[in-house]
């Protein structure tokens, strides 16, 4: 029997270094082959349980213990994945036994660093360590407090504003998972809010995006961040007005 | 007050706008908004009570406030009169068995379409079935037209989108020679830029301007920059043939994306000017998607889809190519899962084209939502039997800029293949002259195609 062999445009192969979209994937009658058919549902399969996935609380907080801080277990008033796919509104906001917890912190800091775990709990499991470990030791040195650190289930950015405002923290530091791509299910995202408050929006904070090794190394992140997070603190301020001037300042 | 009453139970609605969320088939978006029916019996005595509302009765009850709102009033000050004169004595009930009845045809919609608002669309698409939704769509034609026809019955089109998540020209191009050896393209080859600065979005339209010259490409290009970018690029002689705006269905929702009427009107005017379509003027590309106006928090208490269809008012002030509801991308608190999803693109494609409106579908989903792409077969299906005008072409369904799942290269000529659709006329002569595809629609082996030249 004949082997289904599925045409494929040789020479548009070359053109595939220019881009990672998936071009020149060739077909059989007018489908996508078979081999990149299932690819691509692999890659669907990974951003999937990514969303689904959740924190490892123990790992994690074995791990964290070398920074010397308090660890708090918090939570938001999301009760399932379901509910926090659809309620973006309760994700943003913290349980009653998490407001409880933080009123034996309020005694302020600098910075208050959150651990949580968004649209994937991959991401901050598997890149958060590596993170702190180039990031804690610069606001260390450079002689800024840090309050407790914060391990926060389904929680939505925002979340971030509660914790700090309950820690009477100046800054607060949200390490979150990104909604998954196809290409990357472990990206993760890193905003800082200048003098956290309740009912914030995105405008007031910076965010430093993809951090994951085959994105933004741990290192150039911890860089990126610190430089954001001293900028707030001389200008007082966090969003769209310092965003703009980093920008002029990484761009030379 | 509305009000209905099931076994000794009475349902009460304050006012239509109410009632219409109510009547709204389930979807989270409306859930968290607050403004979805309470229960089963509740929804279907929502619908009840709403198809006995006469028609007229939305002339008198802005679900948005006339003072407040320039959408509201553009839907008021140019509704038809004459237009309305032949269904303003019908109720939404009786206007859904009139639309689907056999007497009314094409040419009966076309003309009664200036008397409708958004507002008696959106809530008559609530009282029907997936079913009617299809056949009511398949009864409409939009044909629209620039430097080829789209639209026609028995063609579908697709948007070529490659895009590239740093504008890089070669990535580009790549993705480009890619879908058009795929015979994807003829709606529009569309670029959304990753940055929005006017040198980039200029660099990015002289490209594509170059290879549709070079190789006589009968079809228009287009690069979704901000309307304001693309305004200045039309004042600096750029080569702009569709001008690209994001709309919504309430002013402040519109605020929010920084457009308002009279700067769409000015960027219609200038890329008017510039006369560059050669079988038809119709020059704007307008992108919707239900969600939008609550995720601006500019929703005034109306549900997503009937704030979607007065975002269609805004679309047919100036006479589109092409309208596009993007409708998977918003993501899960506003349509959790394929069902909605499926629910709402057949909407949004019913609403529009009843108001005249050349819809396509972004055929769409994100990582996050309960949706696959067993769902998107699902849909587009369903849209090639309703008559949509064109949906994306992407490489391998995955745009790697933007992050999401859409329709395949693949999958238009799938859907061509077993629905007997073929492209636009022009580009389908084009197709068969460059020896990409024969003269049946069968695709041929493209080697050595002078398309891969240009590496």
């Amino acid at each position: 029997m004949k082997r289904n062999i599925p045409h494929e445009i040789e020479p548009l192969k070359a053109l595939q270094e220019f881009t990672s979209a998936r071009i020149a994937i060739g077909r059989v009658g007018t489908s996508i082959p078979l081999k990149q058919s299932l690819e691509f549902k692999l890659a669907h399969a990974h951003a999937r349980d990514a969303v689904y996935s959740e924190l490892n609380s123990v790992k994690l907080t074995g791990s964290l213990k070398h920074f010397e801080q308090p660890i708090l277990h918090l939570h938001s008033q999301v009760t399932d994945r379901r509910q926090y796919l659809q309620r973006p509104d309760l994700g943003r906001k913290l349980d009653e036994n998490s407001l409880n917890e933080l009123k034996g912190y309020s005694n302020g800091s600098d910075i208050a660093i959150m651990i949580v775990d968004g649209l994937s709990a991959t991401a901050v499991n598997e890149n958060t360590i590596g993170l702190l470990d180039a990031l804690i030791p610069l606001l260390v040195a450079n002689g800024l407090k840090l309050a407790p650190i914060s391990l926060v289930e389904q929680g939505r950015v925002a979340i971030g504003d509660d914790i700090g405002y309950g820690l009477k923290a100046k800054l607060s530091l949200i390490l979150i998972g990104e909604r998954p791509g196809l290409s990357s299910a472990d990206s993760l995202g890193a905003y800082l809010t200048y003098n956290p408050k309740p009912g914030l929006t995105d405008e007031s904070r910076n965010c430093v995006s993809n951090i994951r090794p085959k994105g933004l190394t741990y290192k150039k992140a911890a860089k990126k961040i610190f430089y954001l997070i001293n900028e707030a603190f001389k200008r007082k301020l966090s969003g769209v007005e310092l965003k703009d001037n980093a920008g002029l300042i990484s761009e030379g | 007050m509305y009000r209905h009453n099931i076994h000794h139970r009475v349902y009460k609605f304050p006012n239509l706008k109410t009632l219409l969320g109510k009547a709204s088939p389930y979807r989270s978006g409306d859930e968290l908004a607050g403004l979805c029916a309470g229960g089963y019996e509740e929804r279907v005595a929502a619908q009840i009570t709403l198809a006995d509302v006469p028609l007229k009765n939305f002339l008198n009850e802005a679900v948005v406030p006339y003072e407040d709102d320039e959408i509201t009033r553009l839907i008021i000050d140019d509704h038809n009169e004459i237009a309305f004169s032949h269904i303003s004595h019908l109720t939404v009930g009786e206007l859904r068995d009139w639309l689907l009845s056999d007497e009314t045809d094409c040419a009966t919609l076309t003309t009664i379409a200036p008397g409708l608002t958004p507002e008696m669309v959106a809530a008559v698409s609530k009282l029907m079935r997936n079913q009617d939704l299809i056949a009511m769509a398949n009864k409409c034609q939009v044909v629209t037209r620039f430097r080829n026809t789209i639209g026609l019955r028995g063609r579908f089109s697709t948007r070529l989108q490659p895009n590239h998540p740093t504008d890089d020209p070669r990535g580009v191009a790549a993705s480009i020679i890619d879908g058009l050896l795929f015979s994807s393209g003829d709606a529009v080859i569309g670029i959304n830029p990753a940055t929005d600065s006017p040198a980039a979005v200029s660099n990015l339209l002289t490209l594509m301007d170059e290879l549709r010259h070079r190789f006589d490409i009968p079809t228009q290009t287009c690069v979704l920059s901000h309307i304001t970018t693309t305004l200045q690029l039309v004042n600096e002689g750029a080569p702009v043939d569709l001008c690209f705006q994001s709309i919504a269905g309430t002013e402040k929702a519109n605020a929010s994306f920084g457009v308002n009427l009279s700067l769409i009107e000015e960027a219609y005017l200038a890329t008017l000017s510039l006369k560059r379509g050669t079988v038809g003027n119709n020059v704007m590309y307008f992108e919707t998607g239900q969600g939008s106006a609550l995720s601006a928090n500019a929703n005034f208490g109306v549900d997503q889809q009937t704030c979607e269809v007065r975002a269609y008012a805004v679309a047919r002030k100036f006479n589109p190519l092409l309208v596009n509801t993007v409708v998977g991308f918003i993501g899960p608190e506003y349509l959790y899962d394929g069902k909605q999803i499926i629910r709402a693109a057949l909407e949004d494609h019913f609403c529009g084209k009843l108001l005249g409106l050349p819809m396509g579908v972004d055929v769409c989903y994100t990582n996050h939502a309960e949706a696959d792409q067993d769902d998107m077969d699902n849909l587009l299906t369903l849209l090639g039997v309703a008559g949509c005008n064109f949906v994306m072409g992407i490489p391998g369904s995955d745009d790697i800029m933007l992050n999401y799942q859409s329709t395949s290269f693949h999958d238009a000529l799938y859907l061509r293949k077993v629905l007997g659709l073929k492209p636009a006329p022009e580009f389908e002569q084009w197709l068969i002259k460059q020896g990409i595809v024969d003269d049946k629609g069968s695709m041929l082996p493209v080697n050595e195609h002078g398309l891969l030249g240009g590496f």
